[in-house]
């Protein structure tokens, strides 16, 4: 299968970098797919689960803030916070289910209101997925 | 003249000096090539943020609802100076390099009858400005409990300066830092965040993207986060700046300490041989005259 460069960098450290061939990204008007030859797109992202699939493998990340850049030959993703779903700390990720519920009360205009609405959303659906795959992993 | 007594303390509390400068110049040099790793890993985000940006920003035409971090408030009166200092000293001229850029750039906008205020990152800076200008601090964050620097750190600074922008406290802003050059040069750096300067394209060089959400809400999205990733790095070069400057510092302070101690023992020795001298004289002396 054809394969292409996935760059995920973090302001921190570049989390990966390498060929795969299919990568699942949550776009924040919608999750979308890129392989080989995509058209140059650029999409920003919400928190969500990032997959990435190469010869047979499959790793997913947590990515929460930043933007994806594609084109035919590379994939580029700039998140704010990229920590493998392993690596996922569920005391971390249930503090800022509560942030984001307090954010949610304390906003004061209608627009900042669904934003943090939307943002506890998106954290809600990554704690779903991610206590659905602990459990289907330990049976 | 000093006695034996007082040579031989000096020289022991000269010793026990170099002793800690040299552990101070060990513990910089490793701490240095930590925080150089760093810098050089942040560099890649900071490089395709601003080459995204800089597309998007020469893709959209100026306009009304374009956002005012990107196009300004229309006017330079009233102008942010964000000061990024060390926390600790012992580390030569870096703080006051530093600062004295900023009062250079402050006296001078103020010659123009500009408003300047600081936003200090950093003990140090803000010890220093403090003294000159104490009624224009805004802010002062420091970060002396932050044992390594994330991005958190340079998030929580960015978001304190986008509210007071949002709050409409200033019209343009701009970050100090001290850019890392190498280990023995560090130069003071002043770059401008608010509204975002981003170098021009050549034509055609450009490649169509599809966008999605659209390029101004994009652009929305992603400009706030560009002044935390501008304040992260100027973070980072800050803290390598620093190692390099401490290390050359103690290491001059080590090389200080070893010619005194040279010079002070040559005095010891020729102050001891003098005096063994001197006795025997007497002794002799009162041998003769029996």
């Amino acid at each position: 299968m054809a394969t292409f460069t996935f760059e995920l960098v973090s302001p921190e450290r570049l989390v990966f970098s390498g060929p795969v061939t299919w990568v699942d990204v949550p776009g924040s008007e919608g999750d979308f797919s890129v392989g080989a030859g995509h058209a140059p797109f650029i999409a920003t992202l919400r928190p969500g689960i990032l997959t990435v699939r190469g010869d047979g493998t499959a790793k997913r990340l947590f990515v929460r803030g930043g933007f994806a850049e594609a084109n035919p030959t590379t994939l580029t993703i700039l998140a704010e916070r990229a920590t493998p779903v392993e690596e996922i700390d569920t005391a971390q990720l249930r503090q800022l289910i509560k942030d984001a519920e307090e954010d949610v009360a304390d906003a004061r205009t209608d627009e900042a209101r669904q934003k943090a609405t939307v943002m506890l959303a998106d954290l809600k659906q990554v704690a779903d997925a991610l206590s659905q795959g602990s459990t289907t992993a330990s049976h | 003249m000093p006695s034996l007594k007082d040579l031989r303390n000096r020289i022991a509390s000269v010793k026990a000096t170099q002793k800690i400068t040299k552990a101070m110049q060990m513990v910089a040099a490793a701490k240095l090539r930590r925080a150089q790793t760093a810098a050089e890993a942040a560099r890649p985000f900071a490089e395709r943020m601003e080459q995204v940006l800089g597309n998007l920003a020469s893709s959209i035409t100026t306009s009304a609802d374009t956002p005012l971090l990107l196009a300004g408030t229309g006017s330079d009166q009233r102008h942010l100076l964000i000061v990024c200092t060390s926390e600790r000293g012992l580390c030569g001229a870096f703080n006051s390099s530093i600062v004295r850029l900023v009062r250079e750039r402050a006296n001078a906008l103020m010659a123009q009858g500009k408003t300047v205020e600081f936003f200090c990152v950093g003990r140090k800076g803000y010890d220093q400005i403090r003294r000159v200008y104490p009624k224009q601090i805004v802010e002062f964050v420091d970060l002396r409990a932050v044992r390594t620097l994330g991005y958190d750190n340079a998030h929580g600074i960015a978001d304190k300066v986008i509210d007071l922008f949002n709050k409409g406290s200033f019209d343009v802003a701009t970050v100090f830092y001290s850019h890392f050059k190498n280990v023995v040069t560090q130069i003071p750096t002043a770059q401008q965040v608010i509204p975002a300067v981003f170098e021009q394209k050549a034509a055609g060089e450009a490649v169509p993207y599809d966008y999605e959400p659209e390029e101004s809400e994009i652009l929305a999205d992603l400009l706030p986060r560009n002044i935390a990733v501008q304040v992260f790095r100027a973070l980072l070069e800050n803290q390598a700046s620093f190692y390099g400057a401490q290390m050359s510092a103690m290491d001059n302070a080590t090389r200080n300490a070893g010619d005194m101690i040279k010079k002070q023992t040559l005095i010891y020795n020729r102050t001891r041989q003098a005096q063994i001298t001197k006795e025997l004289i007497e002794i002799i002396s009162g041998a003769e005259a029996l």
